[in-house]
């Protein structure tokens, strides 16, 4: 029997389905009358929620989740994990032809008739046991060093952030494809049966920002119950997730058994099991319902930890808010949990704009790799930060060394990862001393994707859906496993 | 040649056998594989048997696509596949008769790992039978046929019944003779409200009123099945529902996607799509129009509107991009729809090499791409800050619809306040060389390629026009095997749930079979015959037995044929989105049924656009205000369209957004759909609108609950229904007597003003509808 053989796939859904119309029956009338939802947060509670793609995994998984922190807008990789002392020393001087090398540029500095270097604004220290170089702008990262591994060596084709996070998120510049999380809860079914297996959280930062699309969570040609569920810091953190006002708990409760009665009666005269899985997914709302304000509420969260975060992390909607929520959702079964913090984009005003956005970020993604250790979850976690390209060496516009900016770069830049299964304490693949080209281990961003879906237990050639009459995969038609990476 | 082909098609798919196995095929059903070895087709039809698994199994390194090809041997092709091994001399990949000596054979069933085929890394696995089939089509002479879409469509004889009674039309002939060959019965005529309902529902997606229930059902004894399709053809809610399925087509919005995602101003092209299809306008007219309008002789200004079809796709704001990079995507964009939305076809394969399944070289995708690339257009016109600015809400080029023209040739055009509007169209006025783009890549042009269509599908005549114009020309060419096919396909799943063609989008190699090819055929000529009469054809639809069949579910027929496959029952399914919300506008009464204008903005969840926008800054779409009155409760098709947040209430149904032409929406059933019927705001309104009105106007409460019960599902309830659902509302009109508070928070949703005389009646009564808005049934055509 085939892993990826399409007719077995259809074959589970069929018996997907009818297993869920029988299950649902089944919770119907356990769910009658009563208000106790059994098993609210235990994962698999008893009961399989979704069932994983056949075959899959391929083999064993290091990670069972991930937390993906992107970083929207692309932070300079100059003034945070890639150190580059000459840029300082030659601050002002044109960047060498032989390094640029051609690389197309974005139209905002094509019409330049200079290009120059400009070094960091901020210090950089060394940290951890191999004295790693991190900017004085992330000293909490500073501190996790020996925890995390940082790609030097990261680079992409786009040059335009719609493109270029369209590819980080789907593997393709164009929309259309599935995200990541899609592919995930795709092949490894859903672990939870009160919460989704691929959630959404955003937050703002102070800096330039780009807007975030909803196609980057898209389920594109996979079936859309594998879309990413934005989850929002109002009253409403799903969309219609609350009951109107004058209707209590024990309201919605006897609505549900009417609505469910009346459906079952006329099942009973079409016969089409389509009412049977209408039932159980008024069952799996109503849960939801339950499951998803329980898992938001950090209330119940001590103080030690808030203080890990910061005190942002009591205010509904920042970044170390969804940090903190993260790690909840990850104890809950969630599969895979995406971040998007907005306000990377520093074509000018860098300095001042990227201190604050370092401040968003900075403790609270170092509170939760520690977080998630001290719960003995950060084995099997995968955390990534990172943004969807890297920025230029050289100053855009008018050059002053206080107050630069910089145009993106494609052409390399760093992300790091924690957890998971990958190496700690290392940092991987190198720029040349401009800090323009990589040297050593580039990694592209289907070679990342392709080791993303390893360390979850996937072969990514072997992970495909038939559409169109084509098998597509997360990769298209490249990446390769990093190795070195892997613990 | 072409009489071989057709006769072996048809023959063959005369016999019993090839309706089961075909059944089994387009079910993926897992029968297949258990029923192993010895379960053969009696006698192999090439394409319905052997190309699919040539195609899936063996095309993306032995077809089409030169560059990928290995050992030299291609096997979609009947010379080069039976020719002498270019490497391997003496050896034969197919020698017809012969399987024994057939490289091909030798090398699927071969053990050894470095011979076989399909090699163990490309993750492809022959099944036993699939390797049966092909050794037996080589047994029985290895012919080959071209691939059944490409062959023109003929009308064939209308074939044998038993039961002569039943058929209506000639579709019926076609149905039944399949339903009697796999020895099930028809369904029974479905009751008359059901039919009014589904009439209604299919051919102007709205629910039938009361008086129209009234007029046809109740009042009429002598019901006249006929007279009330003419009656909801006529209606002009036929041109919107009709609308609603092209803009997916069109790929539709109201901003222009992207980074900053600003505003734009399609929406006049959008009212003369609901125009054209009530005026029932020729489908090759429509097509021609939407093509190439602007290059008819002395168009007018109707004709150059029509061109926005091609201007709908997604254009960047973003600030700093390359432009001739967009530019490129632009006229690819336009490319790729007119594959998939028009010919049925993965075209888009074939854009960075040649197609790997079906007949289309990588020369052919831009000598089509040629036909579109010579619009005077930008890939970056304005940032989304200047677009704002400037208040330039459509790229050039556009034309200006001015206030004469509403009196004139466009008055059916909505256009409300004075200010003029500018709505984006084709022209020809830039020539520009078109090349094959290496890779796809805008900065990689090699050989210089001249405008025409691929001539696998049908030649492009020396006296067509080597532009637009002579593209629809040879879209509309009563020879063009697909155009006709396809759109007749798709109004067929429109009608019927899915396609005679499943895969409505790929009629390629790899796309699936069709189930009745001899009726997509007969209906394909049809319509071309009858001048591509869309309301005929859609009459001859519903029209026939087969739409008017009761769609209950027969346990046998729930275990032989789930999907409805031989159509021995009437189609049960869950509306689309834009019907959802309709339903629930019509039936609770507050349905404004305007037609076209600037789209609106009803109700949504707040803070979305927010959350997500680039800054505040960037474009006029940063933040949603959502309108008042009458403007919140049109039709869904006027929503406002924004691609990058598009509304809730509609993607939550399937809707896509809009990036994309798109023509199959998914179906699917998920807590989110339970979430937003519960407590949407419109819902919510609609059933406090609906239980206020009722409480007016009656005062028996099992008359109120029937009269519900009869707005929102069309039919009475039967005595165990109205029995549960007045204790229902008993239990409420109690707990509401004491509670006024809640009772006056529950029915102060919505802006709609509150007016009733009784606060805990009316709420008791909002209760139930939204029992009954939340049902099955509700929501299911049926």
């Amino acid at each position: 029997m085939e892993p990826n053989d399409e007719l077995m796939n259809e074959k589970l859904n069929i018996n997907r389905r009818h297993f869920f119309s029988k299950l649902s029956v089944g919770l119907g009338t356990v769910a009658l009358g009563s208000l106790m939802i059994p098993g609210l947060f235990t994962r698999r509670g008893g009961l399989d929620a979704d069932m994983p793609m056949l075959g899959v995994p391929h083999f064993a998984p290091k990670a069972k989740r991930i937390i993906y922190l992107f970083q929207a807008g692309a932070p300079s990789q100059l003034e945070s994990f890639d150190y580059k002392p000459l840029l300082n020393e030659r601050m002002g001087e044109d960047l060498p032809e032989s390094i640029r090398n051609g690389q197309r540029l974005t139209g905002m500095t094509a019409n330049q008739d200079q290009f120059p270097l400009v070094g960091s604004f901020t210090g950089f220290k060394q940290y951890g046991q191999n004295g790693t170089w991190i900017s004085d702008y992330f000293p909490h990262i500073g501190k996790i060093v020996d925890e995390i591994c940082i790609v030097k060596s990261m680079h992409t084709e786009a040059i335009n952030h719609d493109p270029a996070i369209t590819f980080f998120q789907t593997g393709n510049q164009n929309s259309g494809r599935p995200s990541m999380g899609s592919w995930m809860s795709y092949g490894l079914g859903n672990e939870n049966q009160n919460l989704p297996a691929f959630v959404v959280l955003t937050s703002r930062g102070k800096g330039n920002s780009q807007g975030l699309y909803s196609k980057l969570w898209s389920s594109g040609f996979l079936d859309s119950k594998h879309q990413g569920v934005l989850l929002r810091s109002g009253k409403d953190p799903v969309l219609y997730l609350n009951d109107p006002d004058g209707i209590s708990r024990s309201d919605k409760r006897m609505m549900l058994d009417k609505i469910a009665d009346l459906n079952n009666q006329h099942y009973h005269r079409v016969h089409d099991e389509e009412i049977q899985s209408r039932i159980a997914q008024y069952e799996m709302a109503y849960r939801m319902q339950m499951s998803v304000p329980e898992v938001m509420n950090i209330k119940e969260e001590p103080e030690s930890i808030i203080k890990m975060y910061g005190a942002e992390a009591l205010i509904p909607g920042t970044f170390a808010a969804n940090c903190l929520q993260a790690r909840r959702l990850a104890e809950n079964g969630v599969r895979f949990i995406q971040l998007y913090h907005q306000g990377w984009d520093q074509h000018g005003n860098l300095p001042n704009e990227m201190s604050k956005q370092a401040l968003d970020v900075d403790q609270a993604s170092a509170a939760l790799v520690l977080d998630l250790k001290q719960r003995g979850m950060l084995d099997d976690t995968l955390v990534i930060w990172g943004g969807e390209f890297g920025r230029t060496n050289y100053c855009q516009g008018r050059f002053r060394p206080d107050n630069y900016g910089r145009d993106h770069h494609p052409r390399s830049f760093s992300i790091w990862m924690a957890g998971g299964g990958v190496k700690k304490g290392i940092s991987f693949g190198e720029t040349d001393e401009f800090g323009y080209n990589i040297i050593k281990d580039p990694v592209h961003i289907h070679d990342f994707h392709a080791t993303l879906l390893h360390l979850m237990g996937i072969d990514h050639e072997q992970l495909t859906y038939k559409y169109q009459g084509r098998r597509f995969r997360l990769t298209d038609v490249a990446g390769n496993v990093v190795n070195d990476l892997i613990a | 040649m072409r009489l071989k082909h057709n006769l072996l098609l048809f023959g063959i798919l005369g016999l019993l056998f090839l309706g089961i196995w075909q059944l089994a095929r387009t079910n993926n059903s897992v029968s297949e594989q258990s029923n192993g070895a010895d379960n053969l087709p009696e006698e192999i039809s090439f394409n319905f048997h052997v190309k699919p698994i040539l195609s899936d199994k063996c095309y993306a390194c032995h077809g089409p696509d030169a560059n990928k090809r290995k050992a030299g041997l291609r096997l979609d092709v009947e010379d080069a596949a039976k020719s002498e091994l270019s490497e391997n001399p003496g050896k034969f990949a197919i020698i017809p008769n012969e399987s024994g000596k057939s490289e091909l054979i030798s090398r699927i069933y071969t053990e050894d790992e470095s011979e076989m085929m399909p090699p163990p890394d490309s993750h492809l696995k022959l099944t036993d039978q699939e390797k049966n089939i092909l050794k037996k089509w080589i047994e029985e002479g290895a012919e080959f046929e071209q691939h059944w879409a490409f062959i023109p469509a003929k009308k064939s004889e209308l074939p044998k019944v038993r039961n002569q009674e039943w058929p209506k039309n000639e579709i019926d002939y076609f149905i039944l003779n399949k339903i009697e060959k796999v020895g099930f019965d028809p369904s029974k005529l479905a009751p008359k409200e059901k039919l009014i309902r589904r009439l209604s529902l299919d051919l102007t997606g709205l629910p039938p009123t009361i008086e129209e229930l009234k007029r046809f059902v109740l009042d009429n004894e002598t019901f006249d099945y006929e007279e009330l399709v003419e009656y909801y053809l006529a209606k002009p809610a036929y041109g919107e529902r009709m609308t609603r399925d092209w803009l997916d087509v069109a790929r539709y919005a109201d901003s222009h996607g992207y980074q900053d995602d600003s505003y734009r101003t399609m929406w006049p092209w959008r009212d003369w799509v609901i125009h054209a299809f009530n005026e029932n306008m020729p489908y090759n007219q429509f097509l021609t129009w939407q093509i190439a309008g602007d290059l008819l002789p002395n168009a007018t200004k109707e004709q150059i509107l029509a061109t926005g079809f091609n201007r709908n796709h997604p254009i960047t704001q973003e600030g700093g991009v390359i432009d001739e990079e967009y530019r490129s995507t632009y006229v690819s964009d336009r490319t790729n729809t007119l594959g998939k939305g028009i010919l049925g076809l993965t075209l888009e394969c074939a854009k960075c090499h040649d197609h790997k399944y079906d007949p289309f070289s990588q020369k052919d995708y831009f000598s089509i791409y040629a036909f579109f690339n010579n619009v005077n257009e930008k890939g970056l016109q304005m940032d989304a800050v200047q677009a704002k600015n400037r208040m330039y809400y459509a790229d050039a080029p556009y034309i200006t619809i001015e206030d004469e023209d509403l009196n004139g040739i466009l008055s059916f055009i909505n256009k409300k306040d004075t200010v003029k509007v500018n709505v984006m169209v084709m022209n020809d006025s830039a020539y520009r060389n078109a090349h094959v783009l290496a890779r796809g890549n805008y900065d990689a042009p090699t050989d210089l390629v001249t405008a025409s269509a691929p001539e696998a599908i049908v030649a492009f005549m020396d006296n067509f026009p080597k532009n637009r114009l002579g593209l629809a020309m040879w879209l509309t060419d009563e020879k063009n095997p697909l155009t006709a096919r396809v759109y007749v396909n798709r109004l067929w799943a429109m009608i019927f749930g899915q396609g005679i063609v499943k895969t409505t989008e790929d009629f390629g190699s790899q796309g699936a079979l069709p189930t009745h090819p001899e009726l997509l055929d007969w209906l394909a000529v049809d319509f071309v015959e009858h001048d591509w009469d869309m309301k005929y054809l859609l009459k001859k639809m519903v029209t026939s037995a087969t739409y008017q069949q009761s769609s209950v579910i027969s346990p046998e027929m729930k275990k032989t044929d789930p999907e409805n496959i031989y159509l021995a029952r009437g189609p049960r399914f869950r509306l689309g989105a834009e019907e959802i919300r309709d339903y629930i506008l019509t039936t609770s009464g507050l349905l404004n049924d305007e037609i076209g204008g600037p789209s609106v903005k009803p109700y949504q969840p707040p803070g979305l656009w927010e959350e997500t926008n680039a800054g505040g800054n960037r474009g006029i779409l940063t933040t949603y205000v959502p309108d008042t009155g009458d403007k919140l409760y049109r039709r869904s098709l006027y929503t406002f369209w924004k691609r990058t947040l598009p509304p809730p209430s509609m993607t939550i149904f399937d809707a896509p957004n809009r990036d994309l032409c798109e023509v199959r929406r998914q179906k699917t059933n998920t807590p989110l759909q339970a979430l937003a019927l519960q407590n949407d705001e419109q819902v919510l309104e609609g059933a406090r609108f609906l239980a206020e009105n009722i409480t007016e106007h009656s005062s028996d409460n099992g008359e109120a609950i029937t009269t519900m019960f009869n707005s929102i599902l069309q039919r009475n309830p039967t005595d165990d229904e109205l029995e549960k659902l007045l204790e229902y509302h008993e239990t409420y009109l109690e707990k509401f007597s004491l509670d006024f508070e809640n009772a006056e928070k529950l029915i102060s949703v919505g802006q709609y003003e509150i007016n009733t005389t009784d606060t805990a009646k009316t709420a008791a009564l909002m209760m139930v509808a939204q029992v009954l808005y939340n049902l099955d049934e509700t929501i299911t055509k049926e």
